[in-house]
């Protein structure tokens, strides 16, 4: 069975080529502090770590993918670096309590899997923790210039908000330097459309709507540009690149057309600079730490 | 009946040996949604006390008492009553609270009533009402709206017997409704242990009715058996070890006197079986292992001790055929799901339907959909028996994503015929069984089949149109990389065998409706739904077909060409199916959305 992917908030959170849901927003508030108890009784364990590896693909591979790597749904696990799980008894907290307003659900109810023992649990933060590859100290770029050309010359923030300042076409992108690695900003900034990224988490569905971009005709014969922020068989809400949401009827429409094309256009190093782009991914390295 | 008979009625057939029953473990509540944590509310004292203010009598049945309660009846109902469905009221008038296995057999007589989960012993989830048709479906509004206050998947299917409606919700929660407005009865909720392994939440698919009692799987393996009028316990008896991963999500089917379900637990390693209760003990009176233990046929189609903790389990509700007193039941994955190498062999009776005499348990025939199968391709859908001429047949849209029909006297297959995208079969077998090609055993670092692990279709019920002769499925195209991993048994943990993932190069996922003509296997109409859905489809005699949507809508389509109709946003995704009753001759369809059971009809 499959996890009915839950939440209610609207998650907007990148443009770019992955889902940044799961691990970016909101969980700060759920954490309880860790207690002298609350210490990884197989840290390090090798064979503990093995153990984990079978529990991790049940349970954590359908969206953090094989070998932690990140999958379509959920981020890359193996950055040693992790927003909001600095210690092993946060990572705890996260796995049995989930974070709401995400797709990262609680233990056991997500219905992949069956629900985890805390001996379990402990072991997939052993693998988790195994499979960590550390950063480098200090990652090319830099930050204030990064931030200059995301409000600036690059143009980033006519689409895309961190921080509160920006703008709303595109997904909000405040989390994303810290749930992403440095490769899967690159990869989505030079070509966006590889993995569209995801939008509205709906309680009702399965996986949250997608940012396809969509072109509509009216009945009166205007033609309508944008992305989709929301979809049934019969209606469909759209926001087009001026911020403006239009409420549809298919029935109504003249002609409807998607695309898994993405709005956003391709940065190719011709245009954006591999300088230029270390700069602007250091600077949302940087937000995303905080 | 008074009450005082009532009460001694259920004196009688409660079984006070059965043991964790009525004391602690079973707990009546009639405040819905007042007492969230039943565990603090007694059992029986003061149960009866709250349920004298609720209980209410079918009106049709007992006009003396239309005004019991203080509940104001509507007589304007009876003069109103439309020609077309007069003489179904007549048999609802005259008709005994006591649903007979004769009644059961004879469905087709009473449509105004839907008694088993799929509406009748076929399978065929059509309702023979047509006051609701192409014509008028545009008017049709919600009639009520009933909340059960359950989070989680809501899977079940109604029954409606004589105005009042029975149904379930996750964690062992069972009502009884007043079928023309939604206003409940009874409720029950059971007190289940923390410690439940269901793999796939806590839901249920709903009841079995039989005499004047309901009977309830439960999710830590118990069956029990509910006073229908007051939802008291009769009985309850242990099948399986919940802690062992068995669990009951399944709606039970009475047959003659028997209450027959299968078991979950596929996730967990159980050895699946099917059980059959009699109805008024509680007593079991077969049980079959669809896992061949040692000396019986198929057991060596099982390496080593695999077949211990060999899955096989039987969680969805099969059909039954009076003439011949079989009754067909489907099976699911063999364990672990995902990783085959140390089940060398078939894995029978994994993923199969089995033709079982109704009255023994006894193995007639087989028919294995997948065998040794690595996908997690359970064959648990709904077997529908269907007449064609002289053919005796039984068709199955299986999760493997071939859509079969059966010879159902000798289990032959007739015909395989893929109505999805599918990769893993290129050839056939002798019998015209499809084979898996080289290609499809999963590996250890994940290799991408066609369907997915939640296959072309699941659990949804389909249904089988004899008006239009056609077979309505909701189906799914989806591939996922499937992976396998080592793993030891271990009791009450999953046993999975590693894991399968949506491939990321086979989005986005498709949903559909599809239309498939039984005599040549081929989709004759496909509606394709935004996002792939779980509800269930029902036909009616006003050339509809009903379904609903992950988005929440429900919707009826034209039977003839799969054109919607009608729709109406319900504000919870669907994982149940559409059923269709009448009372006071008014025709109404229902179905479970969200958290709640809504209840449409004409204005």
């Amino acid at each position: 069975m499959f996890p009915c992917l839950g939440g209610r908030r609207t998650i907007r959170l990148t443009a770019t080529s992955i889902f940044l849901a799961t691990f970016g927003v909101l969980f700060l508030g759920i954490i309880v502090p860790a207690s002298a108890d609350d210490k990884n009784p197989f840290a390090g364990d090798a064979k503990a770590a093995k153990a984990g590896e079978y529990e991790f693909r049940i349970n954590c591979a359908l969206c953090h993918g094989l070998g932690a790597r990140g999958g379509g749904r959920g981020p890359d696990l193996t950055r040693s670096v992790k927003r909001h799980t600095h210690s092993d008894s946060d990572m705890f907290q996260v796995i049995s309590n989930g974070i709401p307003g995400t797709a990262m659900p609680a233990n056991g109810t997500n219905g992949q899997g069956v629900g985890m023992t805390d001996e379990e649990i402990w072991q997939i933060i052993t693998y988790i923790r195994s499979r960590e590859v550390k950063s480098p100290a200090a990652p090319p770029g830099s930050v204030a210039r990064g931030k200059d050309l995301f409000y600036g010359d690059g143009n980033c923030a006519l689409c895309h908000m961190v921080e509160g300042k920006g703008g709303r076409f595109g997904p909000d992108l405040t989390g994303v330097g810290g749930s992403r690695t440095r490769q899967a900003m690159i990869d989505s900034v030079r070509n966006p459309s590889q993995r569209l990224a995801w939008g509205l988490t709906e309680a009702t569905k399965e996986f949250p709507q997608e940012y396809e971009s969509v072109t509509v005709v009216t009945a009166d014969g205007k033609t309508i540009k944008g992305v989709t922020l929301n979809e049934d068989s019969f209606s469909v809400q759209i926001m087009d690149s001026g911020e403006n949401i239009h409420l549809l009827d298919k029935d109504k429409l003249r002609s409807f057309q998607k695309s898994r094309e993405s709005a956003m256009p391709k940065y190719d190093s011709d245009v954006l600079s591999d300088k230029d782009l270390d700069d602007i991914v250091a600077y949302l390295v940087s937000v995303g730490a905080k | 009946m008074n009450r005082a008979e009532m009460r001694g009625q259920k004196r009688d057939d409660v079984d006070v040996s059965t043991s964790r029953s009525t004391s602690v473990r079973t707990f009546l509540f009639f405040l819905r949604g007042v007492i969230p944590n039943v565990g603090a509310f007694q059992p029986t004292q003061g149960s009866r006390v709250e349920s004298s203010r609720i209980r209410i009598q079918p009106a049709a049945r007992h006009p003396s008492l239309r005004l019991k309660n203080g509940y104001a009846q509507d007589d304007v109902h009876h003069r109103r009553v439309v020609p077309m469905l007069a003489c179904v009221l007549l048999v609802s008038t005259v008709s005994s609270a006591q649903v007979t296995f004769e009644r059961l057999v004879n469905s087709a007589k009473e449509p105004q009533n839907w008694m088993t989960y799929s509406g009748d012993y076929s399978g065929k989830r059509f309702s023979a009402l047509d006051q609701i048709n192409g014509g008028n479906v545009r008017t049709m509004a919600a009639k009520w709206v009933y909340q059960t206050a359950a989070t989680g998947k809501l899977e079940t299917t109604p029954l409606v017997v004589d105005g009042i409606l029975y149904a379930t919700a996750q964690d062992d929660r069972a009502f009884a409704l007043d079928a023309r407005t939604g206003r409940p009865i009874w409720m029950y909720q059971r007190q289940i242990p923390s410690d439940i392994r269901p793999c796939c939440g806590h839901v249920n698919r709903g009841l079995a009715i039989l005499g004047d009692k309901v009977f309830l799987g439960t999710l830590d393996a118990h069956v029990i058996a509910l006073d229908a009028k007051t939802g008291s316990v009769v009985w309850d008896k242990t099948a399986a070890d919940y802690r062992t991963g068995h669990s009951f999500t399944v709606a039970p089917l009475a047959v003659k006197n028997l209450i027959v379900l299968g078991v979950s637990g596929g996730e967990y390693g159980v050895r699946g079986f099917i059980d059959a209760y009699d109805a008024d003990t509680g007593q079991r009176k077969w049980r079959f292992y669809t896992v061949p233990g040692q000396g019986e046929p198929g057991h060596d189609s099982w390496s080593g001790d695999s077949w211990k903790v060999g899955g096989a389990p039987a969680w969805n509700t099969g059909t039954y055929d009076p003439a011949t007193n079989q009754i067909f039941w489907p099976t699911g994955n063999p364990s672990p799901s995902n990783r085959g190498d140390d089940r060398a062999g078939d894995n029978l009776y994994s993923n199969s339907l089995l033709a079982l005499d109704a009255d023994t348990g006894k193995l007639n025939w087989h028919f294995q959909f997948t065998k040794h199968d690595e996908h997690d391709w359970d064959a648990t859908q709904v077997p529908v028996i269907i007449d064609a001429g002289q053919k005796k047949l039984i068709a199955q849209a299986d999760r493997n994503g071939y859509f079969y029909v059966i010879d159902r006297a000798s289990g032959k297959l007739i015909s395989a015929t893929p109505y999805g995208k599918t990769t893993w079969s290129d050839s056939k077998d002798s019998d015209g069984r499809p084979v898996a090609n080289g290609q499809a055993s999963p590996t250890l670092e994940g290799h991408t089949i066609c369907p997915g692990a939640l296959g072309t279709t699941n659990f949804m019920a389909p249904t089988y149109d004899p008006q239009t002769g056609l077979f309505y499925v909701t189906a799914r195209d989806q591939c996922d990389t499937f992976s396998k991993a080592p793993q030891s048994y271990e009791a009450g943990h999953a046993f999975y065998g590693s894991a399968y993932f949506p491939s990321e190069e086979a989005e986005p996922y498709l949903g559909f409706l599809k239309a498939i003509d039984p005599a040549t296997g081929e989709v004759k109409m496909k509606f394709q739904h935004t996002s792939p859905t779980w509800s269930g489809v029902l036909s009616t005699a006003g050339g509809l077909v009903f379904s609903g949507d992950a988005e929440g809508n429900f919707i009826a389509f034209d039977a003839a060409s799969l054109k919607p109709l009608w729709h109406f946003q319900m504000g919870g995704a669907v994982y149940a199916a559409p059923m269709a009753f009448a009372v006071d001759g008014k025709e109404y369809v229902a179905i479970a959305a969200g958290s709640a059971i809504y209840a449409f009809g004409l204005p």
